[in-house]
Protein backbone atom coordinates (compact mmCIF):
# COMPACT_ATOMS: atom_id res chain seq x y z
CA UNK A 1 0.00 0.00 0.00
CA UNK A 2 1.07 3.53 -1.04
CA UNK A 3 2.14 5.87 1.50
CA UNK A 4 0.49 8.21 0.79
CA UNK A 5 -2.48 9.38 3.50
CA UNK A 6 -6.07 8.36 3.30
CA UNK A 7 -8.79 10.69 3.23
CA UNK A 8 -10.02 12.18 6.33
CA UNK A 9 -13.56 11.69 7.93
CA UNK A 10 -13.98 15.25 7.45
CA UNK A 11 -12.89 15.07 3.69
CA UNK A 12 -15.13 12.33 3.29
CA UNK A 13 -17.90 14.11 4.88
CA UNK A 14 -17.41 17.06 2.88
CA UNK A 15 -17.24 15.31 -0.50
CA UNK A 16 -20.52 13.50 0.83
CA UNK A 17 -22.00 17.22 1.29
CA UNK A 18 -21.20 18.55 -1.91
CA UNK A 19 -24.29 16.68 -3.36
CA UNK A 20 -26.78 18.51 -1.43
CA UNK A 21 -28.54 19.89 -3.55
CA UNK A 22 -30.49 23.59 -2.62
CA UNK A 23 -33.50 23.01 -0.36
CA UNK A 24 -33.14 19.04 0.21
CA UNK A 25 -34.18 17.50 3.08
CA UNK A 26 -30.96 15.32 4.81
CA UNK A 27 -31.11 12.52 6.87
CA UNK A 28 -27.50 11.99 9.00
CA UNK A 29 -26.55 8.80 10.31
CA UNK A 30 -25.15 7.83 13.73
CA UNK A 31 -21.24 8.81 13.78
CA UNK A 32 -19.23 9.95 10.86
CA UNK A 33 -22.46 11.12 8.65
CA UNK A 34 -22.99 13.88 11.36
CA UNK A 35 -19.65 15.24 10.20
CA UNK A 36 -21.03 16.26 6.92
CA UNK A 37 -23.68 18.97 8.72
CA UNK A 38 -19.91 20.88 8.99
CA UNK A 39 -20.13 21.44 5.57
CA UNK A 40 -21.78 24.68 4.37
CA UNK A 41 -22.72 26.00 1.08
CA UNK A 42 -23.00 29.72 1.04
CA UNK A 43 -25.64 29.24 -1.54
CA UNK A 44 -27.58 26.13 -0.63
CA UNK A 45 -29.89 25.76 2.16
CA UNK A 46 -30.15 22.46 3.52
CA UNK A 47 -32.82 21.03 5.81
CA UNK A 48 -31.64 18.62 8.40
CA UNK A 49 -34.36 16.11 9.45
CA UNK A 50 -33.87 13.41 12.37
CA UNK A 51 -35.84 10.51 13.09
CA UNK A 52 -36.64 11.11 16.64
CA UNK A 53 -38.91 13.81 15.09
CA UNK A 54 -37.25 16.96 14.00
CA UNK A 55 -36.91 18.83 11.03
CA UNK A 56 -34.81 21.85 10.37
CA UNK A 57 -32.89 21.66 13.03
CA UNK A 58 -29.45 23.39 13.43
CA UNK A 59 -25.90 22.82 14.52
CA UNK A 60 -24.54 21.11 17.72
CA UNK A 61 -25.05 23.28 21.23
CA UNK A 62 -22.37 24.52 23.06
CA UNK A 63 -21.47 23.33 26.33
CA UNK A 64 -23.93 24.89 28.96
CA UNK A 65 -26.37 25.96 26.46
CA UNK A 66 -27.90 22.61 25.41
CA UNK A 67 -31.62 22.15 25.93
CA UNK A 68 -31.83 18.78 27.47
CA UNK A 69 -34.93 17.95 25.52
CA UNK A 70 -33.90 18.52 21.96
CA UNK A 71 -31.46 15.95 20.34
CA UNK A 72 -30.51 14.75 17.18
CA UNK A 73 -30.52 11.23 16.62
CA UNK A 74 -27.09 10.50 17.68
CA UNK A 75 -28.51 11.98 20.91
CA UNK A 76 -26.20 14.77 20.74
CA UNK A 77 -27.83 17.97 22.01
CA UNK A 78 -28.40 20.14 18.90
CA UNK A 79 -29.94 24.11 18.51
CA UNK A 80 -33.45 25.05 16.81
CA UNK A 81 -33.10 26.72 13.67
CA UNK A 82 -36.37 29.64 12.99
CA UNK A 83 -38.47 27.16 11.21
CA UNK A 84 -37.98 24.30 13.11
CA UNK A 85 -40.68 21.40 13.59
CA UNK A 86 -41.25 18.70 15.82
CA UNK A 87 -43.07 15.29 15.04
CA UNK A 88 -43.85 12.10 16.83
CA UNK A 89 -41.97 9.29 15.75
CA UNK A 90 -44.76 7.74 13.90
CA UNK A 91 -44.99 11.26 11.49
CA UNK A 92 -41.24 11.30 11.62
CA UNK A 93 -40.86 7.54 9.78
CA UNK A 94 -43.61 8.55 7.66
CA UNK A 95 -41.88 11.14 5.70
CA UNK A 96 -38.99 8.90 5.96
CA UNK A 97 -40.87 6.36 4.18
CA UNK A 98 -42.99 8.64 1.78
CA UNK A 99 -39.93 9.77 -0.17
CA UNK A 100 -39.96 12.93 1.64
CA UNK A 101 -36.18 12.56 2.35
CA UNK A 102 -33.94 13.21 -0.41
CA UNK A 103 -31.23 11.72 1.03
CA UNK A 104 -29.90 9.60 3.96
CA UNK A 105 -26.06 9.32 4.58
CA UNK A 106 -25.41 6.02 6.49
CA UNK A 107 -22.47 4.03 7.93
CA UNK A 108 -21.78 0.81 6.75
CA UNK A 109 -19.86 -2.59 7.28
CA UNK A 110 -20.29 -3.59 3.52
CA UNK A 111 -21.49 -2.02 0.44
CA UNK A 112 -21.49 -4.69 -2.34
CA UNK A 113 -21.60 -4.02 -6.18
CA UNK A 114 -25.52 -4.33 -7.13
CA UNK A 115 -26.33 -1.81 -4.45
CA UNK A 116 -26.79 -3.51 -1.57
CA UNK A 117 -25.49 -2.82 1.65
CA UNK A 118 -25.12 -4.14 5.83
CA UNK A 119 -24.84 -2.46 8.43
CA UNK A 120 -26.59 -3.84 11.77
CA UNK A 121 -25.50 -6.70 12.56
CA UNK A 122 -21.83 -8.22 12.95
CA UNK A 123 -21.13 -12.10 11.99
CA UNK A 124 -21.57 -13.74 15.23
CA UNK A 125 -23.72 -11.71 17.08
CA UNK A 126 -26.87 -12.59 18.19
CA UNK A 127 -28.02 -8.66 18.69
CA UNK A 128 -28.22 -5.98 16.06
CA UNK A 129 -28.88 -2.23 16.49
CA UNK A 130 -31.38 -1.55 13.08
CA UNK A 131 -32.25 1.75 14.06
CA UNK A 132 -33.96 4.08 11.72
CA UNK A 133 -31.65 2.51 8.85
CA UNK A 134 -34.28 0.06 7.16
CA UNK A 135 -36.61 3.04 6.81
CA UNK A 136 -33.83 5.23 6.06
CA UNK A 137 -32.93 2.86 3.04
CA UNK A 138 -35.77 2.17 1.65
CA UNK A 139 -37.92 5.39 1.61
CA UNK A 140 -34.54 8.26 1.05
CA UNK A 141 -34.52 8.89 -2.38
CA UNK A 142 -31.19 8.87 -2.45
CA UNK A 143 -28.56 6.60 -0.37
CA UNK A 144 -24.94 7.83 0.10
CA UNK A 145 -22.64 5.65 2.14
CA UNK A 146 -19.56 6.62 4.39
CA UNK A 147 -17.01 3.99 5.93
CA UNK A 148 -13.34 2.99 6.19
CA UNK A 149 -12.23 1.62 3.04
CA UNK A 150 -11.35 -1.54 4.94
CA UNK A 151 -11.83 -3.35 7.69
CA UNK A 152 -9.03 -2.70 10.89
CA UNK A 153 -8.06 -6.24 9.61
CA UNK A 154 -7.31 -4.89 6.26
CA UNK A 155 -10.77 -6.82 4.75
CA UNK A 156 -12.62 -5.23 1.94
CA UNK A 157 -15.90 -3.45 2.64
CA UNK A 158 -16.37 -2.58 -0.72
CA UNK A 159 -17.61 -6.53 -2.23
CA UNK A 160 -19.35 -8.41 -5.04
CA UNK A 161 -21.79 -9.52 -2.49
CA UNK A 162 -22.63 -8.62 1.21
CA UNK A 163 -21.51 -11.12 3.46
CA UNK A 164 -22.96 -9.92 6.53
CA UNK A 165 -27.18 -9.57 6.85
CA UNK A 166 -28.05 -6.94 4.62
CA UNK A 167 -30.17 -3.63 5.74
CA UNK A 168 -31.64 -3.18 2.15
CA UNK A 169 -31.13 -4.83 -1.22
CA UNK A 170 -29.89 -2.43 -4.19
CA UNK A 171 -30.16 1.15 -2.68
CA UNK A 172 -27.06 2.51 -2.62
CA UNK A 173 -26.10 4.96 -5.35
CA UNK A 174 -23.10 6.68 -3.59
CA UNK A 175 -19.91 5.48 -1.34
CA UNK A 176 -17.39 7.75 0.01
CA UNK A 177 -14.49 5.54 1.70
CA UNK A 178 -10.98 6.72 2.83
CA UNK A 179 -9.78 6.05 -0.52
CA UNK A 180 -11.95 7.49 -3.21
CA UNK A 181 -15.40 8.29 -4.17
CA UNK A 182 -17.63 5.45 -5.77
CA UNK A 183 -20.45 5.13 -7.69
CA UNK A 184 -22.84 2.20 -7.59
CA UNK A 185 -24.20 1.67 -11.67
CA UNK A 186 -25.87 -1.36 -13.41
CA UNK A 187 -21.93 -2.16 -14.11
CA UNK A 188 -20.71 -2.40 -10.61
CA UNK A 189 -18.46 0.18 -8.73
CA UNK A 190 -17.36 3.22 -11.17
CA UNK A 191 -14.31 4.67 -9.06
CA UNK A 192 -15.32 8.47 -9.51
CA UNK A 193 -12.59 10.22 -7.63
CA UNK A 194 -9.51 8.78 -5.82
CA UNK A 195 -7.54 9.68 -3.11
CA UNK A 196 -3.97 11.89 -3.73
CA UNK A 197 -1.16 9.80 -4.15
CA UNK A 198 -3.24 6.54 -4.60
CA UNK A 199 -3.24 4.88 -8.45
CA UNK A 200 -6.65 2.48 -9.65
CA UNK A 201 -4.55 -0.52 -9.18
CA UNK A 202 -3.99 0.09 -5.58
CA UNK A 203 -7.05 0.78 -5.02
CA UNK A 204 -8.75 -1.87 -6.53
CA UNK A 205 -5.94 -4.12 -4.51
CA UNK A 206 -7.96 -3.32 -1.56
CA UNK A 207 -11.16 -3.71 -3.04
CA UNK A 208 -13.46 -6.64 -2.75
CA UNK A 209 -15.28 -6.09 -6.20
CA UNK A 210 -13.87 -5.21 -9.70
CA UNK A 211 -13.68 -1.37 -10.36
CA UNK A 212 -14.45 0.17 -13.31
CA UNK A 213 -12.08 2.88 -13.94
CA UNK A 214 -13.09 5.74 -15.96
CA UNK A 215 -11.07 7.84 -18.58
CA UNK A 216 -12.44 10.80 -16.22
CA UNK A 217 -11.26 9.60 -12.81
CA UNK A 218 -10.59 12.76 -11.29
CA UNK A 219 -8.97 12.96 -7.73
CA UNK A 220 -10.83 13.81 -4.83
CA UNK A 221 -12.42 16.46 -4.18
CA UNK A 222 -11.68 18.13 -1.34
CA UNK A 223 -14.75 20.48 -0.47
CA UNK A 224 -14.07 22.77 2.44
CA UNK A 225 -16.75 25.32 3.74
CA UNK A 226 -16.27 29.06 3.41
CA UNK B 1 -64.24 12.21 37.56
CA UNK B 2 -61.66 10.49 39.30
CA UNK B 3 -58.72 12.70 39.23
CA UNK B 4 -55.75 11.66 37.01
CA UNK B 5 -53.25 13.37 39.06
CA UNK B 6 -51.44 10.60 41.62
CA UNK B 7 -49.81 12.13 44.62
CA UNK B 8 -46.57 9.63 44.28
CA UNK B 9 -44.37 7.35 41.43
CA UNK B 10 -45.55 4.61 43.80
CA UNK B 11 -48.74 5.32 43.73
CA UNK B 12 -49.33 5.29 40.27
CA UNK B 13 -47.56 1.96 39.54
CA UNK B 14 -48.67 0.45 42.76
CA UNK B 15 -51.29 -2.28 40.75
CA UNK B 16 -48.83 -3.16 37.95
CA UNK B 17 -48.91 -6.87 37.99
CA UNK B 18 -46.39 -9.34 37.02
CA UNK B 19 -45.86 -10.43 33.51
CA UNK B 20 -47.83 -6.85 31.76
CA UNK B 21 -46.63 -5.47 28.35
CA UNK B 22 -45.52 -2.19 28.81
CA UNK B 23 -44.30 0.75 26.59
CA UNK B 24 -41.79 3.04 27.30
CA UNK B 25 -41.62 6.01 25.40
CA UNK B 26 -37.84 7.75 24.90
CA UNK B 27 -35.35 8.24 22.77
CA UNK B 28 -31.58 8.90 23.29
CA UNK B 29 -32.65 10.64 26.77
CA UNK B 30 -35.60 13.21 25.96
CA UNK B 31 -39.03 11.37 26.82
CA UNK B 32 -37.97 8.77 29.21
CA UNK B 33 -40.12 8.17 32.07
CA UNK B 34 -37.36 7.83 34.34
CA UNK B 35 -39.11 8.22 37.63
CA UNK B 36 -42.21 6.04 36.63
CA UNK B 37 -39.23 3.23 36.06
CA UNK B 38 -37.74 3.96 39.14
CA UNK B 39 -41.02 3.75 41.31
CA UNK B 40 -41.46 0.68 38.97
CA UNK B 41 -37.64 -0.79 40.01
CA UNK B 42 -38.80 -0.61 43.47
CA UNK B 43 -42.67 -1.79 43.22
CA UNK B 44 -40.66 -5.22 41.87
CA UNK B 45 -43.30 -6.28 39.02
CA UNK B 46 -41.45 -8.85 37.21
CA UNK B 47 -41.33 -11.32 33.81
CA UNK B 48 -42.76 -7.93 32.24
CA UNK B 49 -42.59 -7.70 28.42
CA UNK B 50 -40.84 -3.83 27.30
CA UNK B 51 -41.67 -2.51 24.33
CA UNK B 52 -39.11 0.32 23.16
CA UNK B 53 -36.62 2.14 20.80
CA UNK B 54 -33.86 0.26 22.81
CA UNK B 55 -33.51 -2.00 26.01
CA UNK B 56 -32.12 1.06 27.92
CA UNK B 57 -28.91 2.98 27.25
CA UNK B 58 -25.67 1.50 26.49
CA UNK B 59 -23.58 3.92 28.22
CA UNK B 60 -23.38 5.06 31.55
CA UNK B 61 -26.30 7.85 32.65
CA UNK B 62 -29.68 8.04 35.23
CA UNK B 63 -31.70 5.68 35.12
CA UNK B 64 -33.39 3.88 32.66
CA UNK B 65 -34.77 0.44 31.03
CA UNK B 66 -31.63 -0.53 31.69
CA UNK B 67 -32.43 -0.67 35.19
CA UNK B 68 -35.37 -3.60 34.94
CA UNK B 69 -33.65 -5.73 33.03
CA UNK B 70 -30.56 -5.59 34.93
CA UNK B 71 -32.44 -6.01 38.05
CA UNK B 72 -34.06 -9.57 36.42
CA UNK B 73 -37.58 -8.13 35.98
CA UNK B 74 -37.95 -8.40 32.30
CA UNK B 75 -38.97 -11.57 30.17
CA UNK B 76 -39.30 -10.07 27.03
CA UNK B 77 -37.81 -6.99 24.67
CA UNK B 78 -39.06 -5.83 21.70
CA UNK B 79 -36.60 -3.19 20.61
CA UNK B 80 -34.97 -0.98 17.20
CA UNK B 81 -31.63 -2.65 19.45
CA UNK B 82 -30.87 -5.68 20.45
CA UNK B 83 -26.75 -4.61 20.94
CA UNK B 84 -25.62 -0.93 20.76
CA UNK B 85 -24.57 0.42 17.68
CA UNK B 86 -20.60 0.00 18.76
CA UNK B 87 -19.61 -3.36 18.84
CA UNK B 88 -17.33 -2.61 22.35
CA UNK B 89 -20.65 -1.58 24.25
CA UNK B 90 -21.87 -3.99 26.43
CA UNK B 91 -24.17 -4.59 29.87
CA UNK B 92 -26.23 -7.38 30.87
CA UNK B 93 -29.04 -7.72 28.52
CA UNK B 94 -25.99 -8.43 25.80
CA UNK B 95 -25.37 -11.49 28.34
CA UNK B 96 -28.99 -11.73 29.25
CA UNK B 97 -30.06 -12.24 25.73
CA UNK B 98 -27.46 -14.11 24.19
CA UNK B 99 -27.31 -16.80 26.85
CA UNK B 100 -31.34 -17.09 25.69
CA UNK B 101 -32.20 -15.59 29.40
CA UNK B 102 -34.27 -12.54 27.86
CA UNK B 103 -36.12 -13.02 24.76
CA UNK B 104 -36.36 -9.91 22.04
CA UNK B 105 -37.68 -8.72 19.26
CA UNK B 106 -35.62 -6.64 16.71
CA UNK B 107 -37.98 -4.72 14.75
CA UNK B 108 -36.62 -1.43 12.40
CA UNK B 109 -37.04 1.81 14.28
CA UNK B 110 -39.97 2.83 11.54
CA UNK B 111 -42.11 -0.09 11.95
CA UNK B 112 -41.42 0.06 15.74
CA UNK B 113 -43.69 3.12 15.44
CA UNK B 114 -46.25 1.81 13.07
CA UNK B 115 -47.04 -1.05 14.86
CA UNK B 116 -47.40 1.19 17.93
CA UNK B 117 -49.16 4.01 16.57
CA UNK B 118 -51.56 0.85 14.77
CA UNK B 119 -52.22 -0.55 18.09
CA UNK B 120 -53.40 2.81 19.06
CA UNK B 121 -55.67 3.51 15.74
CA UNK B 122 -57.68 0.09 15.18
CA UNK B 123 -55.64 -1.00 12.45
CA UNK B 124 -55.46 -4.96 11.99
CA UNK B 125 -51.62 -4.74 10.36
CA UNK B 126 -50.23 -3.21 7.46
CA UNK B 127 -47.80 -3.53 4.44
CA UNK B 128 -44.72 -1.47 4.78
CA UNK B 129 -41.55 -1.46 2.22
CA UNK B 130 -39.01 -1.36 5.25
CA UNK B 131 -37.70 -4.47 5.93
CA UNK B 132 -38.32 -6.44 2.63
CA UNK B 133 -35.18 -8.67 0.95
CA UNK B 134 -34.28 -8.78 4.90
CA UNK B 135 -33.86 -10.95 7.59
CA UNK B 136 -36.64 -8.83 9.55
CA UNK B 137 -39.13 -10.52 6.69
CA UNK B 138 -38.18 -13.68 7.25
CA UNK B 139 -41.65 -16.06 7.55
CA UNK B 140 -43.64 -12.73 6.71
CA UNK B 141 -46.03 -11.96 4.09
CA UNK B 142 -44.59 -10.38 1.50
CA UNK B 143 -47.03 -8.79 -1.15
CA UNK B 144 -46.45 -6.85 -3.76
CA UNK B 145 -48.66 -3.14 -4.95
CA UNK B 146 -48.32 -1.08 -7.67
CA UNK B 147 -45.16 -3.08 -8.91
CA UNK B 148 -43.09 -2.73 -4.94
CA UNK B 149 -43.04 -5.35 -2.17
CA UNK B 150 -44.47 -4.50 1.07
CA UNK B 151 -44.04 -6.66 4.14
CA UNK B 152 -47.09 -7.17 6.81
CA UNK B 153 -46.79 -5.86 9.91
CA UNK B 154 -48.71 -6.52 12.72
CA UNK B 155 -50.31 -4.01 15.60
CA UNK B 156 -48.24 -3.68 19.03
CA UNK B 157 -50.63 -2.89 21.96
CA UNK B 158 -49.93 -2.64 25.73
CA UNK B 159 -51.50 -3.20 29.45
CA UNK B 160 -49.65 0.07 30.10
CA UNK B 161 -47.42 2.77 28.50
CA UNK B 162 -45.18 5.39 30.36
CA UNK B 163 -43.93 8.53 28.96
CA UNK B 164 -42.87 12.04 30.69
CA UNK B 165 -44.34 15.11 28.93
CA UNK B 166 -43.88 18.74 29.69
CA UNK B 167 -47.17 20.06 30.74
CA UNK B 168 -50.51 19.14 31.07
CA UNK B 169 -53.63 20.32 32.66
CA UNK B 170 -56.09 18.55 34.81
CA UNK B 171 -58.06 16.57 32.12
CA UNK B 172 -54.94 14.88 30.85
CA UNK B 173 -54.20 16.69 28.07
CA UNK B 174 -50.40 16.82 27.35
CA UNK B 175 -47.80 18.93 25.75
CA UNK B 176 -44.69 18.00 24.83
CA UNK B 177 -41.68 20.16 24.29
CA UNK B 178 -39.10 19.24 21.48
CA UNK B 179 -37.77 15.81 21.17
CA UNK B 180 -39.37 14.68 24.24
CA UNK B 181 -42.75 13.83 21.97
CA UNK B 182 -40.72 10.46 20.64
CA UNK B 183 -42.92 7.81 21.01
CA UNK B 184 -45.40 9.38 23.45
CA UNK B 185 -48.44 10.42 21.60
CA UNK B 186 -48.51 6.80 19.84
CA UNK B 187 -47.83 4.87 23.39
CA UNK B 188 -50.10 6.64 25.08
CA UNK B 189 -52.60 5.52 22.38
CA UNK B 190 -51.54 2.05 22.22
CA UNK B 191 -51.80 1.33 25.48
CA UNK B 192 -55.09 0.20 28.18
CA UNK B 193 -53.52 2.48 31.03
CA UNK B 194 -51.17 5.56 30.50
CA UNK B 195 -49.10 6.86 33.16
CA UNK B 196 -47.42 10.27 31.98
CA UNK B 197 -44.51 12.02 34.43
CA UNK B 198 -44.69 15.93 34.23
CA UNK B 199 -42.06 18.47 33.94
CA UNK B 200 -44.58 21.08 35.52
CA UNK B 201 -47.10 21.40 37.43
CA UNK B 202 -51.12 20.22 36.34
CA UNK B 203 -52.61 23.20 35.41
CA UNK B 204 -57.05 23.69 35.29
CA UNK B 205 -58.79 22.65 32.60
CA UNK B 206 -58.52 25.31 30.08
CA UNK B 207 -55.26 26.66 31.12
CA UNK B 208 -54.04 24.46 27.84
CA UNK B 209 -55.46 25.88 24.34
CA UNK B 210 -57.02 22.86 22.60
CA UNK B 211 -55.48 24.19 19.30
CA UNK B 212 -52.29 22.94 20.91
CA UNK B 213 -52.91 19.89 22.89
CA UNK B 214 -50.04 17.50 21.70
CA UNK B 215 -52.05 14.45 23.35
CA UNK B 216 -55.64 14.69 24.34
CA UNK B 217 -56.66 13.30 27.72
CA UNK B 218 -58.97 10.35 27.20
CA UNK B 219 -55.69 9.15 26.09
CA UNK B 220 -54.05 9.31 29.55
CA UNK B 221 -54.91 8.09 32.86
CA UNK B 222 -52.35 8.88 35.60
CA UNK B 223 -50.10 11.76 36.08
CA UNK B 224 -47.41 12.77 38.43
CA UNK B 225 -45.69 15.65 38.92
CA UNK B 226 -41.87 15.10 38.93
CA UNK B 227 -40.91 16.90 42.18
CA UNK B 228 -37.69 19.80 43.03
CA UNK B 229 -36.00 16.63 43.54
CA UNK B 230 -37.30 13.78 41.57
CA UNK B 231 -34.86 12.48 38.35
CA UNK B 232 -34.60 15.63 35.60
CA UNK B 233 -33.55 15.26 31.94
CA UNK B 234 -29.97 16.53 31.50
CA UNK B 235 -28.76 15.05 34.70
CA UNK B 236 -26.02 13.12 33.35
CA UNK B 237 -23.93 10.10 34.53
CA UNK B 238 -26.76 10.77 37.70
Amino acid sequence: MASAEVLSRQAMANRIAMEFEDGWVVNLGIGMPTLCSNFVHPERQILYQSENGLVNYGPLAVEGEEDFNLVNAGGQYVIPLPGMAVLDHADAFALIRAGYVDVSVLGAYEVAANGDFANWKLGGRKGGGIGGAMDLAVGARNVFVMMEHTTRDGAPRLLERCALPITAPGVVTLVATTLGLFEVTSEGFVLREIAPGYSPDEVQAATGAKLIVPQDLREFQQGHSP
Amino acid sequence: MKSKVYESFDAAVADIADGSTIMFSGFAGPGTPRNLIAALLAQGASGLTVISNTPGSWGDGPIDLKALIDAGRVRRVVAAFTAATHPSMRRAFDELYEAGEIEAELVPQGTLAERIRAGGAGIGAFYTPTGVGTETAEGKEVRSFEGRDYVLELPLRADYAMLRAHRADEMGNLQYVHTQRNFGPIMARAARTTLAELDGPVAAAGEIDPNQVHTPGIFVDRMVVVPADGIQEGARGG
